[in-house]
């Protein structure tokens, strides 16, 4: 009984698809137009690396544990390799895999978990069931377990991590599902005939789109941290491939010696986790339909 | 102490409870502040009861909020004065009001079965407020609740408390919200649509309780309602609310009397609508001792016979749980029959919705109550009245665009909405889409299922004016199910009661309601509230001799 009046509202002129991103973005805190610029940066890094970064990541220039100087801003690892090139590097491999990961985690635990919300019955509880049983086991031992049996390759690495990851995806995309597949339009759709690919892609996806893109930063944060928790654990990204984790791993000797280098890489983790973490707050702040009052 | 003298004047009849003077309301939306109320004065007289009508969307909750100093997130109070009891409620500190709330001052909710939290008993619920406020110990409070119950003609009021609340029915529950209210004996209870999720049989009930208890105890209360016919039974005095103005006030006989504004005029008009009943004698739809269960478990409907001439229009009306909705589920195939048949155009449809082909589908449409979930709100109206164009009659391109604008004509809204999402219309005009999705597949048939019940009376009068016209143009039938009785006497030419599953009785309009009634028919028809003041006393007198 409280809805607005509507009738009396003039008609609202469409936007296009430019002007509405441009207004979006202007009503953006700044938190947001932070991790949006983080992120944007990361990305560059990732895609130009090899014509950003001063070395390679696998080039031998000048003694081991060199400091920093005009030549090698954040000096030379435990080999003699630059660090900020190793740094740049690491960024491609590290958020390539960790993308990949979730994008196939996604395909995986999204596509299971909309089917059985949308039909339900036995292959439900089955997939449901067994997905609570994998949730059971902490991820990192479980992916450990599972690298140590499948053996050490960046394809088991992303393999293993996605279908791990994909419990939790199964269940944000069934549950989603499930409200909206009781709604009368659905219903409706049904009635008219409508066979299952058209409810699913044109009734019930488009209405769970909000969470589940949140869902994939947050996915996307979690799935580096536990690449870098691997590969520090020496079980990740092998070497000579430059990456955050083990380069956190190979460095941590460093410290005790008052050196900065192993913060440089771990900086790195931080600053995409919060840069991201910043965005999908912002995105699920503007799709919750929560006001912004100021 | 000084509180305490304060109290004393309070309960003094015919002091001045509440005064409100120039209330402005704003919410925000759309990055600015609107105006809800547009400075409104109300006065309350201590055991006066006011009530608030108007459509929705009219200020009548926020107004009525704000008479406790509340006013819901996204709002705020931009102006006037509030006093309760002499005390100024916006200057009043949150911790102020805290106390005032709940035992000086109660609210009755739309939906009891929202309020209540599942997981506690009812009683724990009902004298909390109570307990926390210090007015008595659990052991007084639990007695009293309990003497409340039974004024309220709760059944068994010594052990009902001891449910939880999906264990009562939603009559009860609501009087048992009305219990918890009353709990502290407030001065003041908030009544925010309190019967309008209740049956009709179940609401005469309420507020002869209701009403009851607020003489017993000489309380005043503000009465939320956009039924003018329940507020006509419980109020002293009525305002009527537009768009956040105060329209009319005035002494509730003197105001159902005569009312002096046009807008005021104009809801009193309303249902002067009524269709001429007339038999037809070509049956499209008949439904044969029709027999389901949800799950194999209780039966649903238990020999259901219908039948629904061409061109014509059969109401199913009956109170929730009746088994209504469950018979347009069972002649649509989405809960298959489990024994007898049903008959389309002289031909048996399968039970199954799956085994149906397109054609059949085609023929049979539906038009839900809630337009807002029965649209998807991703969809645009093009997509949503373009699918059933393109689906059953593969029309495509320029083609299908020119059908959609010649639907959306039909159904009096103009080409400019093809663009627009379902947020973007009113209650009324989504609900004009719904049929325009129905119409679109150019149906025999179309089972309405409440459309106009979650509607404002006067947009309630357009769509089904818009219903009629469209029969007559396109030869529709239509099975309508409905609780309103007010909406049969408009629409229908046979009426079909349902009771508990079963037919009670089917005929024409003009036989079903006049005399003789079969007893549920009786009460049904007896507890649809009247315009006249008095029309709950003299019921309960009739039922009571």
């Amino acid at each position: 009984m409280t809805t607005e009046h509507v009738d009396i509202r003039s008609i609202r002129s469409r936007r296009t698809w430019w002007q509405g991103t441009v207004r979006l973005l202007k009503s953006a805190p700044p938190t947001a137009i932070f991790g949006m610029a983080v992120i944007a940066f990361y990305f560059f890094c990732a895609l130009f690396a090899p014509w950003i970064a001063p070395y390679s990541e696998s080039e031998i220039v000048g003694k081991a544990y060199e400091l920093p100087s005009a030549a090698h801003w954040f000096g030379l690892d435990q080999i003699g390799r630059d660090t900020l090139s190793r740094v740049i590097f690491g960024a491609r491999n590290t958020i390539g895999i960790a993308l990949l990961t979730v994008l196939i985690s996604f395909s995986i635990g999204g596509s299971l978990g909309i089917y059985s919300a949308v039909t339900r019955g036995w292959l439900d509880t089955i997939l449901s069931r067994f997905v609570d049983i994998l949730m059971s086991i902490p991820v990192l031992i479980f992916a450990l377990m599972l690298l140590a049996m499948a053996g050490k390759s960046i394809a088991n690495l992303i393999f293993i991590l996605a279908v791990l990851d994909s419990t939790r995806v199964f269940r944000l995309a069934r549950n989603t599902a499930l409200s909206v597949a009781v709604q009368d339009f659905v219903e409706a759709a049904k009635l008219r005939g409508e066979k299952l690919p058209w409810i699913v892609f044109r009734e019930i996806v488009p209405n769970i789109l909000p969470p589940l893109i949140a869902e994939f930063g947050l996915r996307f944060c979690f799935v580096f941290l536990t690449i870098a928790a691997l590969s520090f654990l020496g079980v990740g990204i092998q070497p000579p491939t430059a990456d955050w984790g083990s380069m956190v791993a190979e460095s941590k000797t460093l410290i005790t010696f008052g050196r900065p280098q192993p913060l440089i890489p771990a900086a790195a983790i931080a600053l995409l986790t919060v840069a991201v973490n910043f965005v999908v707050d912002w995105f699920l702040h503007k799709t919750s339909g929560l006001r912004d009052e100021k | 102490m000084k509180s305490d003298a304060k109290k004393t004047t309070a309960r003094v009849k015919g002091s001045t409870l509440v005064e409100m003077k120039g209330v402005k309301i704003e919410g925000y939306s759309d990055d600015k502040w609107h105006p809800i109320i547009k400075g409104i004065n109300l006065t309350l007289k201590r055991g006066e009861v006011v009530g608030l009508i108007g459509e929705s969307g009219a200020g009548k909750s926020t107004l009525g909020l704000a008479a406790m100093g509340y006013t819901k997130p996204g709002c705020r109070i931009s102006g006037g004065s509030i006093h309760f009891d002499g005390k100024d409620l916006l200057a009043a500190s949150r911790e102020e009001l805290r106390s005032l709330w709940g035992s000086r001052i109660a609210y009755v909710a739309q939906s009891a079965s929202a309020s209540f939290n599942p997981a506690h008993h009812l009683m724990d619920q009902v004298v909390e407020s109570a307990c926390n406020h210090g007015v008595m110990d659990r052991e007084a409070a639990e007695k009293d609740a309990r003497d409340l119950y039974k004024r309220l003609q709760l059944p068994n009021p010594d052990a009902i408390g001891e449910r939880y609340p999906h264990q009562v029915s939603g009559g009860q529950l609501q009087r048992i919200m009305t219990a918890m209210a009353m709990s502290c004996r407030p001065d003041l209870i908030i009544f925010d649509e309190p019967t309008t999720a209740l049956d009709v049989t179940t609401q005469v009930e309420v507020l002869a309780a209701m009403r009851r208890i607020v003489e017993e105890f000489d309380t005043a209360a503000i009465y939320i309602t956009h039924d003018l016919a329940v507020v006509a039974q419980m109020a002293h005095r009525i305002m009527v609310l537009r768009y956040g103005n105060l329209v009319e006030e005035n002494e509730t006989r003197a105001m159902l009397k005569k009312p002096s504004q046009d807008y005021t005029k104009t809801l009193w008009a309303v249902r002067k609508l009524e269709k001429k009943e007339s038999k037809g004698a070509d049956i499209a739809l008949s439904v044969q001792a029709v027999d389901a269960s949800y799950s194999g478990m209780m039966k649903v409907l238990e020999n259901v016979t219908v039948r629904l001439p061409r061109g014509r229009t059969v109401s199913v009306v009956g109170e929730s749980g009746s088994g209504k909705s469950t018979l347009a589920r069972a002649i649509t195939g989405l809960l298959p029959i489990s024994k007898g048949r049903i008959e389309f155009n002289g031909k048996v449809l399968p039970p199954r919705l799956q085994d149906r082909d397109r054609d059949t589908l085609r023929r049979i449409q539906m038009i839900y109550q809630s337009a807002d979930t029965a649209l998807n709100p991703r969809q645009t109206v093009r997509d949503i009245i373009g699918r059933p164009v393109e689906f059953y009659l593969s029309y495509t391109g320029a083609k299908k665009d020119r059908r959609i604008v010649e639907l959306l004509e039909a159904i009096e809204l103009t080409e400019d909405f093809i663009d627009r999402y379902p947020g973007e219309l009113s209650g009324g005009q989504k609900q004009r889409i719904s049929i325009a999705r129905a119409l679109a597949a150019e149906p025999e048939l179309i089972i309405c299922d409440e459309v106009t019940s979650a509607l404002d009376q006067i947009v309630q009068e357009e769509i089904l004016r818009l219903l009629m016209k469209l029969q007559k143009d396109n030869n529709l039938s239509y099975l309508f199910i409905t609780h309103d009785i007010a909406t049969v006497r408009a629409i229908s030419d046979e009426i079909v009661v349902m009771y508990k599953g079963k037919v009670v009785q089917q005929g024409l309009k003009s036989e079903v309601l006049n005399p003789p009634y079969p007893p549920y028919t009786e009460l049904l028809l007896s507890s649809v509230p009247q315009m006249d003041p008095d029309w709950l006393t003299k019921l309960l007198k009739s039922r009571a001799a």
